[in-house]
């Protein structure tokens, strides 16, 4: 059952074409990272699945049209649109109140044993704690509602690698179930390799790259090219290469491993690397580089 | 799992359905209202305070005033005790006023410029329950304000000019001279003869607040006085301001029998004119604009991103 299911989804702002045929399916349990240079269209597609935005093409989000039926649908969906959305006028302990009141799923225990590990005071205002504690506040309170579809657009944009690291450690370890699926957009990718099962490359409106994170270690294959292989390695048609350390870094999708291995160095690319290849050379807005 | 129900793709049978009434979302939202516009209730307290600090002032001169008060007919004695009271009422319905107006035109802008719309949109609260609770505000919560805190500050009022004037020795107000009770009564009715009255006028501030990137008072004020400068430029009338003023004072000569200037003064209560107030075209069409409005708000916020 595909709690997300989408066929050749279309929007555009004026002449401004921000999705162009994107065709999604993601599934129960899954958790998916949606990567693509600043205007690519992720939070666009975000939107359009929330119900934020209308849309032309199909779409389905656990089974209901988002536009037609958001109010329904925000029952099983939770997001967090990025770290500064919650007022700053909010008291910790008003923010609990208000969700627990206006939200069925809402469990009030579990967001106070959340916010128990930090040091969020229930009397503070939102416009007194610092990003990262606004962050923790956030995630309790939506880690505390029972949701089938968690999207989170840019979640740790501004915030230092500590907070970084436990906000996806919390999602994984007190939320994360498989009958739970989370779709997540970045620019620190990196950071999230290890937590993602799928992944998504797109750009322009389109999906230019999709595959599991199995499918992904399997295909993708980097060597770091002894200097005397290089020619070699080249007429293997890497699908990029870049220079480190004045070293020929190539990357093969599909390559043999033993074959490579003679080459040079193999590893696993980074998620970033393949992104940059994908991409094109150094485009501009490159994950891990623009922010 | 592949069973043929799920070709169909019937929504995910996720949970036994959960709902939180409509009416538990509404209260929270206007909850929500209040904690974030303090000024909802601060703004009519300090007026109540100033008023207040400035009665107990004018106690100084109490006793020399009511003396003088008393020796004038009974209807001019109504007048000059009750003055005080009325003038108390009517600053609060002004600040009321005030305090809806701004916080109309800021209630569906503010959200957007603080992006906290992304918040509450990833809440089960629709954009009519929204709405409703950003209108309920003058149309619902500042009355009931103004009218508690109007009654509580004649209360004070009352036993503080008693307390006065029974230490020099003077009768306190009858009931004929301050008839404070009908008072009140008449009071909760004129202010949701107001409220009704002045339902299009909030509606519009909400859709202006809605629609508006910036300048919410230009864009809510000047299209009204531009009609009017071009009306007065071009024709030499004043039939829109006329309108204007009808929309804004209109509710007091159609809610109440007029008084005819050198007669006694009324009893409150039967100064009511209900069966005219609901003949009155203009309550109902105003009632009819203002559920366009905020129809339109509501479909407008549908769409509304941060600014």
């Amino acid at each position: 059952m595909a709690y997300i299911e989408a066929r050749d989804l279309r929007k555009a702002y004026g002449t401004t074409i921000a999705l162009d045929g994107v065709d999604l399916r993601v599934e129960e349990g899954r958790i998916l990272g949606l990567i693509g240079p600043n205007g690519a269209g992720k939070t666009t597609a975000l939107n359009a699945i929330l119900g934020l935005t209308p849309y032309q093409g199909h779409l389905s989000v656990l089974g209901r049209d988002p536009w037609s039926a958001r109010d329904e649908l925000m029952r099983d969906v939770s997001f967090i649109a990025d770290v500064s959305v919650l007022p700053r006028w909010i008291r910790v302990s008003q923010a609990i109140d208000y969700v627990g009141g206006v939200h069925p799923r809402f469990d009030r225990a579990k967001a106070e044993s959340f916010l128990a590990k930090t040091s969020i005071k229930r009397s503070s205002k939102v416009r007194e704690l610092s990003k990262g504690m606004v962050a923790q506040l956030h995630l309790a309170l939506v880690m505390a509602i029972d949701a089938r579809l968690l999207l989170l657009d840019e979640p740790t944009l501004g915030l230092d690698i500590l907070y970084r690291k436990q906000f996806y450690d919390s999602l994984l370890n007190d939320y994360f179930d498989r009958s739970r699926t989370i779709v997540v957009t970045t620019h620190q990718v990196e950071e999230i390799q290890d937590v993602l099962t799928d992944l998504m490359f797109i750009d322009r409106g389109r999906i230019v790259l999709e595959c599991s994170m199995e499918e992904f270690e399997s295909r993708y294959l980097e060597v770091m090219v002894r200097p005397e292989n290089v020619e070699a390695a080249r007429a293997l048609r890497p699908m990029h290469e870049r220079q480190v350390f004045g070293r020929s870094v190539l990357l093969f999708d599909g390559a043999d491993r033993q074959r490579l291995a003679a080459l040079g160095d193999v590893r696993s690319p980074g998620i970033a690397d393949l992104f940059v290849a994908v991409m094109g050379k150094g485009a501009p807005g490159a994950p891990g580089v623009s922010r | 799992m592949s069973t043929p129900s799920e070709a169909l793709r019937p929504p995910v049978p996720v949970h036994p359905p959960v709902l939180v009434p409509p009416k538990q979302s509404l209260y929270w939202s206007v909850r929500r209202e209040l904690w974030e516009n303090r000024s909802i209730y601060i703004a009519p307290l300090s007026v109540a305070a100033v008023i207040l600090f400035g009665f107990v002032m004018s106690t100084i001169g109490l006793p020399h005033r009511r003396r003088a008060t008393l020796l004038l007919d009974p209807a001019q004695q109504r007048l000059r005790i009750e003055q005080p009271y009325i003038f108390a009422a009517g600053m609060l319905v002004i600040t009321a006023f005030l305090v809806g107006f701004f916080y109309c035109l800021d209630a569906l802008h503010g959200e957007r410029r603080d992006r906290s719309i992304l918040f509450w949109k990833s809440l089960p609260v629709s954009d009519r329950t929204t709405v409703l609770s950003k209108i309920a505000i003058p149309l619902v919560v500042l009355p009931a304000i103004v009218f508690a805190i109007v009654v509580a500050l004649q209360v004070d009022m009352l036993l503080l000019s008693n307390a006065i004037l029974l230490s020099n020795g003077l009768p306190t107000a009858t009931p004929g001279q301050l008839p404070l009770v009908q008072f009140w009564f008449t009071f909760l009715y004129a202010l949701v003869a107001m409220a009704l009255w002045h339902a299009p006028i909030y509606g519009w501030l909400l859709l202006v607040s809605a629609w508006a990137k910036r300048a919410m008072f230009l864009w809510s004020v000047l299209p009204f006085l531009v009609i009017c400068i071009f009306e007065w430029v071009t024709f030499r009338t004043i039939h829109f301001a006329t309108f204007i003023r009808y929309r804004t004072a209109g509710w007091v000569t159609q809610a109440f029998v007029p008084h005819v200037k050198g007669t006694a003064p009324m009893d409150p209560l039967t100064s009511i004119d209900l069966e005219k107030y609901l003949r009155t075209p203009g309550l109902w069409l105003g009632i009819l604009v203002a559920v366009g409005f905020l129809a339109a708000a509501v479909q407008l916020r549908r769409y509304r991103e941060p600014i």
